[in-house]
C-alpha cells in the first residue's frame, strides 16, 4: 500500500470498552468496540484521551494488537507503569462499558501488510509485542505463508503476552517460527530459550531462510530496541530493513 | 465529556504555563527514532548546506567545531506527549552556519537531512533569528548517539520530531516539502502550543 492510500487519521471519537482482562501480571488487554469501524494497517497505533471533571486531559499512544481484518474491535495491550498517569487508570479503574475518546490510526512507518512480503523478522518485549501481534494476526487472517520469525523477550513464560495464542498459531503454520527468550527462567520447550535476544537467537530463529530478512520490526523499551536491532543487523539484516518503535517509558 | 473515574495528575502550577496542552512533564529523556541508531565516526562526519539540489557549503567535523558556539537552555516537547523543561544544549546557531557560508536565507523552506535518510521540513524563518541550532552537546557532554549525536538539529519551539537526529545537512527548498513523518500523517508545521500533531490539526 502506498503512503497515499493510507487510512486517514480520524478526529476524536468515542469508543466503548467491551472486554478487559489481564494478559500477564503487568499487561492488560483492553478491547474497544467501534461503530463505525476504524480502518488501519497492522503496526499502527491510536491515541487515547482521558478527561477529568475539571477539563484536564491526558493522552497516550497505544499500538493496536488486533488484526486490520476486525476493524470494529480494537485490541490494545496496556503495560502498567507504576509511576504513570494513564496506564494505572486503565489497569485499575477502567471497566467494561466505559467510554474512552480515541483518535487514529496513526503512524505510517512501522507497518506491514502481506503484500509487502518477507522474510519477516519480528522482535519485541513486554507490551512491545502489540504491533507485532497485529502483523501476525493479519497474516493468519489472510492465510498468508510469508516466512516469519517472531522473537519475544520476557522474564518468564508467564510474563509473555499472547504466549498460548502464538504457540497455537505456530503449531498450525510451518512458515511461522516463534522463539521466546526467557531471562529469568529455564526453557519449557523447543520454542523457548533461556537468555536474551542476541545475534545467536536471531540466527536460530531465521535458520531455514534462503536469505536475510527483508523487513525487520523491533518494538519495546529503548534499551531493548537498541540491543535487538543490533542483533538483527549482526544476524544479516540491512540497516534500511530495520524499523523500530521505542516506548518512551 | 469526562472519563468515568479519571482525575489525572496535574502539572504543578509553577510549570503549567510552560507545558503545552496535552503534554506531561518528564525528567527522563525518552528516545524515539524510526530505525537503528547509526554509528557515525567523527572522521566520516560532514555537514552540507544545499540550495535546491546544489551543495553550496560543506564542513568537516574539525571545521564545524571551529564555528562560533552558543549555549541554550530550552523546554522541549515531543509529540508522544512528553515535555522536558530546562534542557541545556550547546552547538552552532543556524544563523552562524549561514554567516560562515556567506549566505542570507536563500528560500522560505528548509528540509533537514539525517545520516539515516530521515528528513523533516521547517520554514526557514523558524531556523534563523536565534531560534534553532545544530547541537553537538547536551547537558555538558558530547551528544550521545541515541539522542542524535554527533550533531542534531534543535528547533525547540516545534514538536521534537522537527529536531532531526544525526544531522547531515540542511537543504533550502522553494516549496514546503514534506519530510519523513510529515509524509506519514504528521503536521507540516508542528507547533506544540496549537497542538499541531497530525496533518488534519488546524
Amino acid at each position: 500500500m502506498s503512503l497515499a492510500d493510507a487510512p486517514r487519521i480520524s478526529g476524536w471519537r468515542s469508543a466503548t470498552i467491551v472486554e478487559a482482562a489481564p494478559l500477564t501480571p503487568r499487561v492488560k488487554r483492553i478491547v474497544l468496540g467501534l461503530d463505525p469501524p476504524l480502518r488501519f494497517r497492522a503496526g499502527q497505533h491510536v491515541d487515547l484521551r482521558l478527561t477529568a471533571p475539571d477539563g484536564y486531559q491526558a493522552r497516550r499512544s497505544y499500538s493496536i494488537a488486533s488484526a486490520p481484518e476486525t476493524p470494529d474491535r480494537l485490541e490494545l495491550a496496556i503495560e502498567k507503569l507504576d509511576d504513570g498517569e494513564v496506564s494505572p487508570f486503565l489497569h485499575e479503574v477502567a471497566e467494561v462499558g466505559d467510554a474512552i475518546d480515541l483518535r487514529g490510526p496513526i503512524g505510517g512507518h512501522f507497518v506491514w501488510a502481506v503484500e509487502d512480503g518477507g522474510p519477516l523478522l519480528l522482535i519485541g518485549a513486554g507490551s512491545g509485542v502489540a504491533p507485532l501481534m497485529s502483523m501476525v494476526r493479519h497474516r493468519a487472517a489472510r492465510g498468508d505463508q510469508t516466512p516469519t520469525a517472531l522473537l519475544l523477550g520476557a522474564r518468564t513464560a508467564a510474563d509473555a503476552p499472547y504466549r498460548e495464542e502464538l504457540l497455537a498459531l505456530a503449531a498450525a503454520d510451518p512458515s511461522l517460527g516463534i522463539l521466546f527468550l526467557l531471562s529469568r527462567e529455564a526453557a519449557h520447550g523447543p520454542f523457548d530459550r533461556a537468555g536474551r535476544v542476541d545475534a545467536a537467537s536471531v540466527r536460530t530463529a531465521t535458520a531455514g531462510w534462503p536469505g536475510p530478512a527483508r523487513h525487520v520490526f523491533v518494538c519495546g523499551s529503548n534499551a531493548f530496541v537498541n540491543t535487538a536491532a543490533e542483533a538483527a543487523l549482526s544476524g544479516g539484516a540491512s540497516p534500511t530493513s530495520v524499523r523500530t518503535e521505542r516506548y518512551g517509558g | 465529556m469526562a472519563t468515568r473515574g479519571f482525575t489525572g495528575r496535574k502539572t504543578p502550577d509553577d510549570h503549567a504555563a510552560r507545558t503545552p496542552p496535552g503534554q506531561a512533564l518528564t525528567t527522563d529523556f525518552p528516545v524515539l527514532s524510526a530505525g537503528p541508531t547509526p554509528k557515525i565516526a567523527l572522521a566520516d562526519w560532514s555537514f552540507t548546506l544545499k540550495v535546491g539540489p546544489r551543495p553550496v557549503a560543506k564542513w568537516s567535523w574539525e571545521e564545524f567545531s571551529a564555528l562560533p558556539r552558543t549555549s541554550y537552555v530550552r523546554d522541549i516537547h515531543c509529540v508522544t506527549t512528553w515535555s522536558k523543561l530546562d534542557t541545556a544544549w550547546e552547538g552552532v546557531l543556524v544563523d552562524d552556519v549561514l554567516a560562515a557560508a556567506g549566505l542570507a536565507p536563500p528560500t522560505g523552506f528548509t528540509l533537514a537531512h539525517g545520516f539515516d535518510d530521515y528528513t523533516t521540513n521547517v520554514p526557514t524563518a523558524d531556523l534563523v533569528g536565534g531560534k534553532a541550532m545544530i547541537a553537538t552537546a547536551y547537558d555538558g557532554a558530547p551528544l550521545a548517539p541515541d539522542h542524535g549525536g554527533p550533531a542534531r538539529l534543535l528547533v525547540p519551539h516545534l514538536y521534537f520530531w522537527k529536531s532531526a537526529k544525526w544531522l547531515s545537512g540542511l537543504q533550502f527548498t522553494e516549496r514546503d516539502e514534506a519530510g519523513f513523518w510529515e509524509l506519514r500523517g504528521y503536521h507540516m508545521y508542528g507547533d506544540p502550543w496549537r497542538e499541531q500533531r497530525y496533518d488534519d490539526d488546524a
